[in-house]
This record gives C-alpha cells, sequence and structure tokens, in this order.
C-alpha cells in the first residue's frame, strides 16, 4: 500500500452520483490515485444507475473490465459520476439526478454525457476519471471544462461491463487535467479482453513525446464551416499555429461525407439503443412492475414511468428505424454513410498524420439554452465523425472564447493512439 | 384451386439443442438437470447491463458438424443478428440468432418415401441461436397468480435447422425428424433425452391453399400428431368450401390438436439487425478439421453387407444409435451366426416389448440379448418361450428385481423345449383331441382350420415348449390315425 488516496469530497457541482464507501486502494502505477466512473461502468457492490431511475438501486455483482484493471494498478475508486441518461445528451442535463454544473461557470453545462468526470477533474475532485465516448461524449465535457479526454481507437479498450448505448461506436476512455495522465490512464485500462470479442490486442505503453517535427495535419474545411462559432475556430486556428511553430506542416482536406455524419449518427445510434435499453422492464432490477397487471402492460407501465423524455425519444426513433419495411431506408443507409466516413478518412490518412479542428462548435452554453433536441443533436457534429469511423480522437484544452475553454481535437490513424497523444501533450508543453 | 384431395405439403423447421458443456456465449454449464432454478447462470447469461457475449467455439464446430454430414454450405461470412421482442423469459428483450446470413445453407437429408426407396428433402439453411429462459407457472398461465423465470436454460446454444416443403405426409415429416435425430446423434452433438433438446414449428399446406404454421411440437410423436390434425382440419374446411386463412396456430401436445394463435395485427415485427457485440464468423476453413463418423445411412449399408440384416432390420437398427450400438454388441461374438436371429429379435420384439412397458433401451443388457439368441439359435427353447423369457427378463429390470440370465430363467421355469419327449406331447395331443370332439368332426368334414386350432390348444397344454415341427407331425399321425 503506498500514499494516501488525494480526493476532495466536497461536491460542488453535482458532478458525483454515488461516493464509495471504505474506499480502498491498492499498489501499482495509480496506487493512491482518487478515480471518478461514469455510472454506466459497472461496478461491483456500487450502485450503478447509467443516471436513470430505471437503474436506481442496482448494484452489480460484477465488475467491467476495466475496473478491475484500475484496482489491479492500485486505483482508489472513488466513486460514480453524473452523465446524460445512458449517454444520451451533449450536456449532462438529461439526468434523473439533476445536471451537473460546469465548475469554469456554474450558470453553464459541463457537456456530455461524461459530465460528472470531466466536472470532477476540472473541479480538482480527482486526477483522473473514466468516460465513455459514443458520439463525442469525453471530449465535449473534456473542452467544455478545459480538460483532456481521449476517444480510444474501437477496439482498444475493453466495453465489458460497460452499460451498451450504442455498441459499435463507443469506447471507455480516460479523462484527465493534463496529457501524461490521460496517457497513463489509457495504459492502463487498454488491450484485449476475452470477454469483449470487439477488443483488439493492442496494449498501449506509451509515454508522451512532445516531438512533432515533420508531422503532417490534415485541416478540414468542414470544421471551420456552417455551425462553429468563428470565436471557437479562431482561437483553433491559432493552436494550430503553435503546432505549426513547433515543426508540424498543415493540409487543408475535406470530409465530404460530414454532410450524412450526424444523421448515420443518429440512426445507428437510435437504433441499438432501442435493442439495448429492451431489457430495462423491471423484472430483474430497478422499480419493480406491478405484478397484478399483465406483463405486458406492467412493462409500458415502468418503461414509461423510469426512462426520461430524451431517452424515450431514442428507443422511439430507433425502434421505428429498425421495424419491418425502414431497415434497409434508415440502418443500411446509415452504415453506407458511415463506410464513406471511414473511406474519406483513409483517403486523408494517406497524405495526413493527424487531422485537427476544434473538439465542438462553440463553447458551453448555459444551461437550459438548447430546449430543443434537434439543436443539441447538432452540437455533435464536429465529434461523430471520428465515432463512426471508429478512429482515436483527443481533446486538449487550447484557450478560450467568451471566457469559457476551448478545445483542439486532434484525430488519428486506427490504432494511432499514440500519435494523437503526442500531439497534445506537444501543444501542451509548448503553451505551459 | 382448393381441392379436399390436393397434396400434402409440409416444411420443417427444427430447433436442437447443441450438447456442448457450456451455453452459446458464457462459460456457464448447460447441465442443470439436478441443480435449482436459477443456478447455472452469470452476468451474461442473465442479460445484465454492460455484459458482452463470447462466442463458444465448440457449439460453432458442432453447428459445422451437422451442417457437414447434411451436405449444406457453410457461408464464407455469417454473422449474428438480434431478433428484438419482449417477452419475461427473454432477459435482454433480443434473441441473439442468425438473421440473413445464417452458418450454413442448401443441403439436404434422405428420408425413406411413403412410396418406399429413399427421398432427398432439401434443406435452406442451419443457423445457431440462443435459447431464451423458461417461465414456470405457479397454476396455469391463465388464472395461476404469478409466474417464475427460470434463466438457467438462457443462452443454451440451439441450431435451427430450415426444410424446404419437401415433405408430403406427416408420416414422412416424422420420418424425417426421426433420420435428422439420429444423424446429429450420431454427430455426438445432441442428446435427444435432454429436456426441451428438440422443438420444432412446421408449415403445412394443401395445394391451391394458405399455408399455416404450427409451433411448439416438442416431441417426435408430435411432429406427426400435429400435422395430422391440421390435414384433417385443413380438408374439412375445404370440402365446406371455406377458405384456409394463412395463420400461425399452436399444438397443444396433451390434447393432440392446435389452436389458432396471435392475428396477423399482433404479429411480431422483430427489428433485426446485426448484433454488434459479435464480429462476423469467417469459419469455412474450419470445415478442414472436421472428420465425420459413419452417419446412419453408411452404417445402414454396413448393417446389410456385413450382418447380412434385411433392408427393413437394417433401417430400424441404425435408425438409433443406442440401439446400433446395442445390436453390434450382442452379435459380437458371433457376427454371422447371430445376425439374423438378432436383427429380428431385436427390431421386431425386442423394440415392441420396450415400448409396451414404456422402457429405455438402456435398461437391459446386451449380454442378456445374446444369451437368449443364443439359447434360440440352439433350439432349446421355442419362439413363444423366448417372448415369455424375454418379458421375464424386462419385467425384473422394471421392478427392480435381480436379473436372472436367460439361461436361469428356462431352468427356474421349465421352459426348456420338450425337444424328444415325445411322450408328453403325445399325451397332450390326446387330451385335446378328447376334450374337442367338434374340432375332430370339423377336421373329418375336412375344415382346414381344425387342425390349427388343436395345435393352439396343445401349445397351451405344454406351455409352449413344443417344437413346432414336432408338435405338427405328432398331430398329424395322432388324426389320421382317428381318421382311420
Amino acid at each position: 500500500m503506498a500514499g494516501t488516496i488525494t480526493f476532495e469530497p466536497e461536491d460542488r457541482y453535482n458532478a458525483f452520483l454515488t461516493h464509495g464507501k471504505n474506499v480502498s486502494h491498492g499498489s501499482g502505477k495509480l496506487a493512491g490515485v482518487a478515480v471518478a466512473i461514469k455510472d454506466n461502468i459497472t461496478t461491483k457492490d456500487i450502485e450503478t444507475t447509467c443516471a436513470s431511475k430505471i437503474l436506481k438501486g442496482y448494484v452489480p455483482p460484477y465488475d467491467a473490465h476495466v475496473i478491475g484493471l484500475l484496482k489491479a494498478e492500485g486505483a482508489a475508486i472513488v466513486g460514480k459520476t453524473n452523465m446524460d441518461e445512458f449517454g444520451m445528451g451533449s450536456s449532462t442535463e438529461n439526468s434523473a439526478f439533476g445536471p451537473t454544473l460546469n465548475p469554469c461557470d456554474t450558470s453553464r453545462v459541463p457537456g456530455g454525457s461524461s459530465g460528472g468526470s470531466a466536472a470532477a477533474v476540472a473541479a480538482g475532485m480527482v486526477r483522473m476519471a473514466l468516460g465513455s465516448d459514443t458520439g463525442g461524449s469525453i471530449r465535449c465535457p473534456a473542452s467544455f471544462c478545459g480538460i483532456v479526454g481521449l476517444k480510444p481507437s474501437y477496439g482498444r479498450v475493453s466495453r465489458y461491463g460497460l452499460i451498451a448505448y450504442s455498441n459499435s461506436l463507443e469506447q471507455i476512455g480516460p479523462l484527465g487535467k493534463t496529457t501524461t495522465d490521460v496517457s497513463t490512464l489509457m495504459s492502463v485500462i487498454a488491450g484485449y479482453d476475452r470477454h469483449d470479442t470487439t477488443s483488439q490486442n493492442k496494449p498501449y505503453n506509451h509515454t508522451p513525446d512532445a516531438k512533432i517535427k515533420g508531422l503532417k495535419i490534415g485541416i478540414p474545411q468542414e470544421y471551420f464551416g456552417k455551425g462553429v462559432d468563428p470565436q471557437v475556430g479562431d482561437v483553433v486556428k491559432r493552436a494550430i499555429g503553435r503546432l505549426e511553430e513547433l515543426g508540424a506542416t498543415t493540409v487543408p482536406c475535406s470530409i465530404p461525407s460530414m454532410e450524412y455524419a450526424l444523421a448515420a449518427y443518429y440512426v445507428t445510434c437510435t437504433c441499438e439503443a432501442s435493442s439495448n435499453l429492451a431489457r430495462f422492464d423491471g423484472v430483474r432490477y430497478g422499480p419493480a412492475p406491478d405484478t397484478k397487471k399483465p406483463w405486458h402492460d406492467a412493462y409500458t407501465e415502468v418503461r414509461s414511468a423510469a426512462f426520461g423524455t430524451e431517452v424515450r425519444r431514442r428507443i422511439m426513433l430507433g425502434t421505428f428505424a429498425l421495424s419491418s419495411g425502414y431497415y434497409g431506408k434508415y440502418y443500411a443507409k446509415a452504415q453506407v454513410a458511415r463506410a464513406n466516413v471511414r473511406a474519406d478518412f483513409n483517403r486523408i490518412f494517406k497524405d495526413v498524420d493527424v487531422i485537427a479542428g476544434p473538439t465542438m462548435p462553440t463553447v458551453a452554453f448555459r444551461l437550459k439554452e438548447k430546449s430543443d433536441p434537434l439543436s443539441m443533436y447538432l452540437a455533435d457534429i464536429l465529434t461523430v465523425p471520428a465515432n463512426l469511423a471508429g478512429i482515436p480522437a483527443i481533446s486538449v484544452p487550447c484557450g478560450k472564447s467568451e471566457g469559457m475553454p476551448v478545445g483542439l481535437q486532434i484525430m488519428g490513424r486506427m490504432f494511432e493512439d499514440e500519435r494523437i497523444v503526442d500531439v497534445a501533450y506537444a501543444y501542451e508543453q509548448a503553451v505551459s | 384451386m382448393a381441392d379436399p384431395d390436393g397434396q400434402v405439403i409440409v416444411g420443417l423447421e427444427v430447433h436442437c439443442q447443441l450438447d456442448t458443456k457450456s451455453k452459446l456465449f458464457c462459460g456457464c454449464s448447460t447441465d442443470y438437470r439436478n441443480d435449482g432454478p436459477n443456478t447455472h447462470v452469470c452476468p451474461i447469461c442473465l442479460g445484465l447491463p454492460g455484459a458482452m457475449p463470447a462466442l463458444n467455439r465448440r457449439a460453432i464446430e458442432y453447428a459445422m458438424k451437422v451442417a457437414k454430414a447434411l451436405n449444406c454450405e457453410i457461408l464464407n461470412e455469417s454473422e449474428f443478428s438480434r431478433k428484438n421482442y419482449f417477452y419475461p423469459d427473454l432477459d435482454k428483450a433480443y434473441q441473439i440468432t442468425q438473421y440473413d446470413k445464417p452458418l450454413a445453407e442448401g443441403g439436404y437429408l434422405e428420408i425413406e418415401s411413403d412410396e418406399g426407396g429413399e427421398r432427398k428433402i432439401r434443406l435452406t439453411r442451419i443457423h445457431v441461436e440462443e435459447d431464451p429462459g423458461r417461465l414456470v407457472h405457479m397454476g396455469n398461465v391463465e388464472r395461476g397468480k404469478y409466474s417464475l423465470v427460470d434463466y438457467n436454460r438462457a443462452g443454451i446454444p440451439l441450431i435451427e435447422i430450415v426444410s424446404e416443403p419437401d415433405m408430403r405426409s406427416p408420416k414422412e415429416a416424422r420420418k424425417f425428424l426421426n433420420k435428422l435425430r439420429a444423424t446429429l446423434e450420431y454427430l455426438n452433438v445432441f442428446d435427444s433425452e435432454k429436456e426441451g433438446s428438440i422443438r420444432v414449428d412446421a408449415n403445412i399446406s394443401i395445394t391451391g391453399s394458405e399455408r399455416v404454421e404450427v409451433k411448439n411440437i416438442t416431441s417426435y410423436k408430435g411432429v406427426e400428431k400435429a400435422l395430422t390434425f391440421e390435414v384433417t382440419r385443413q380438408k374439412n374446411l375445404i370440402r365446406r368450401g371455406q377458405k384456409i386463412e394463412r395463420e400461425t396456430r399452436h399444438y397443444l401436445e396433451a390434447r393432440g390438436v392446435t389452436q389458432a394463435g396471435r392475428s396477423k395485427e399482433q404479429e411480431h415485427d422483430y427489428r433485426y439487425f446485426p448484433e454488434p457485440d459479435l464480429r462476423p464468423l469467417r469459419v469455412k476453413s474450419w470445415l478442414d478439421n472436421i472428420v465425420l463418423p459413419e452417419l446412419p445411412d453408411a452404417r445402414r449399408e454396413r448393417f446389410m453387407a456385413d450382418y447380412g440384416c434385411s433392408l427393413n432390420h437394417a433401417r430400424t437398427l441404425t435408425g438409433e444409435l443406442k440401439l446400433a450400438n446395442f445390436f453390434e454388441k450382442v452379435v459380437a461374438s458371433d457376427k454371422r451366426g447371430l445376425s439374423p436371429l438378432a436383427a429380428t429379435w431385436i427390431a421386431d420384439t425386442l423394440i415392441g416389448e420396450l415400448n409396451y412397458r414404456d422402457m429405455n433401451l438402456d435398461r437391459i443388457e446386451p449380454a442378456a440379448v445374446t444369451g437368449l439368441v443364443l439359447l434360440l439359435k440352439a433350439g432349446t427353447i421355442t419362439d413363444k418361450s423366448g417372448v415369455e423369457v424375454l418379458r421375464i427378463m424386462l419385467d425384473q429390470q422394471l421392478k427392480g428385481e435381480a436379473a436372472e440370465t436367460p439361461d436361469a430363467i428356462v431352468k427356474r421355469q421349465n421352459l426348456a423345449k420338450t425337444a424328444g419327449d415325445t411322450g408328453a406331447i403325445t399325451a397332450a395331443i390326446e387330451e385335446a383331441i378328447n376334450e374337442n370332439p367338434k374340432a375332430l368332426d370339423d377336421y373329418r368334414a375336412g375344415k382346414s382350420g381344425a387342425q390349427n386350432f388343436l395345435v393352439g390348444q396343445v401349445m397351451k397344454k405344454t406351455r409352449g415348449k413344443a417344437d413346432p415341427a414336432e408338435l405338427n407331425r405328432l398331430l398329424t399321425e395322432a388324426l389320421k390315425r382317428w381318421e382311420a
């Protein structure tokens, strides 16, 4: 047992849903390091709710693969963090247990869906945290809260124990104040797991290296176009300028398939979600159904009452899109669009090493500012392409706009997570 | 045109449990027979949030063995899909199955057609899927207070074998199923004695009319019964000038009838899509390492060639793996010498006596049957006594009494043929003639049945021990004397 747990328990931003009891730690790479865990990652004996009423009181009998790895390296699991219910949202306002506030400005959202994890790190409660990223859910709150967040390449981190929202898109990933912390946490959680047969035998044993001389950076025009706040764009352009000063060269490029990326993303994730969330029927966990009623009535009652509005909306959208006669029109088409996004990235990565742009089109918006779902969906436009393609992407703080943090997003070739970490690290070193 | 005498057309979808040690997507043991409910479960087969399936390689190997034996083509790439529907026994609210890219396509199974001879029943596909859990109703479904769920079955590996509509009668459907069972048993991938090891949905139509799907058939006999019921029902409807509705019906095993199921409006839309937690299967190359054992058809040919069995006997004996093995053990000490008698006695007599007692073949030792066949071959006992010895042996087993050898039974019951003891037979003949003067009159009047009647009477008196040939000779002599 080395070190003591450094954890600031006062939760001014509603970042945590559950605090760990009798938190202990072992020895290893993360001995004594307080790590916060997004509440959609299963933790043995610690309530895991996905910020949903439907899982209130559910205490899993097993640990997610990544939790086992954290424990093996001595980390202290200090609690479970708030999120948009089941990961559905970009502001952490869709939590059944109240929103998390942005520590940089409490009138603003922390981003989402891993808002609790990002806020806990930004507020200094914990040194690092785990989040999950389905369409930007690590990078968005990292950007809004001014910290570093990495969405690993698909398959690099086991999803076993991550309560699925959209299996084919999401990855568990690290959040931290610095690229080094993010890299350290990544080195603990990455690698093959036989329980997740979509995982790859690609462990991450990397120490960030700031030498980026000769690096070719693709700058996609779409990342600075319509819908992107010009001020945010300017901050990011200046940051890219710093990378050029470090010896990198930039190449303009284009991702034409981005026109369909958001649609492809929302069709895919709602379809998968409608199936993933069907198991929450009150029979095995969550609020017990009225057993006097026929089972289908009882199911309907439980599901109508315990799922939030956004979750119900996405379940209905996905159910519709998968229904007979519509599969070809929606799900199958979305997969074609996905393949096009992948093809665009492959083409661009023939000429460049990484692609850079803003993480989010704006800085953190105000609580309740985005009341209609579509405007909220549009906030994901710059993050979903990486999920559709499966490639790694990192968000690193690169300045401010309106006094709020702006994130620089760096995307890399499949399984070249190390390279984007190096670029983020180089930037961080240059400005610190 | 609807024609009540039209051709019956049957296609089957057969779900068979693969006899693997662990479940399809987790390490839980499949052998829950002696354990309580929900004892063979884990986060994966309970569908707990966050748990993911990991494919059991052995289950795919077993399924491929079946595919190869049934002459199917393994697809270069197949994939698992989710079949989404709500039901309390389905813990994830979807079943992981295969949809538009099954493991294997095509293939055929040969059965004995109703007209005699072999006929190929074409197969459409074979796919792999998991079984849901099981509901245990407290009381009956409608009025019971509540139901409990047992997930021990959840995740048990199944294959679904879909045939083309190539069968032409309920009987052929039964034969298809029996042949399929034999093939699966020979492959050592299937245990037909396990509860729920087979489940059949049957599609049946009469030319010119819509087809009806009959679901929920869980026994071999049930298939023939359910389809026979359907043929009668559909033909009666057509005769009365009514139309056959395209519908799904359920077979009620206890009553032997089918019942209309849910209507069209309530039909499920399963919203299939590829299972994102499993990668596509590319296993065609595994075929090279799959070695098939001797299959029923080959064994049947061998039984005819090596043991001189008739086609019918060979078909019966090889129709079940255990029976074929049993036969070979019985005749092992003297293949050529014992086979003709053993084939008849096992295929014709033993099976009937076992069925009559609802007994399993396991309850009798091959050595006991060998002993019996030896006694018959040596002429020590008559056929009639042979049946009696067999019955005594089976009854002893059934009652849990100490098993006697056939020799011991013959001695104790004094069943040895009265060969050479013409005195006893002659005495019995005299008695029989004296007691049945009418028979003698009939004989004298030239009625052919009279002598047979007297043979029966004498057999009774000698308790079946009289050698039939000798009896006939002595009786004929005696009657000639009376004639004179």
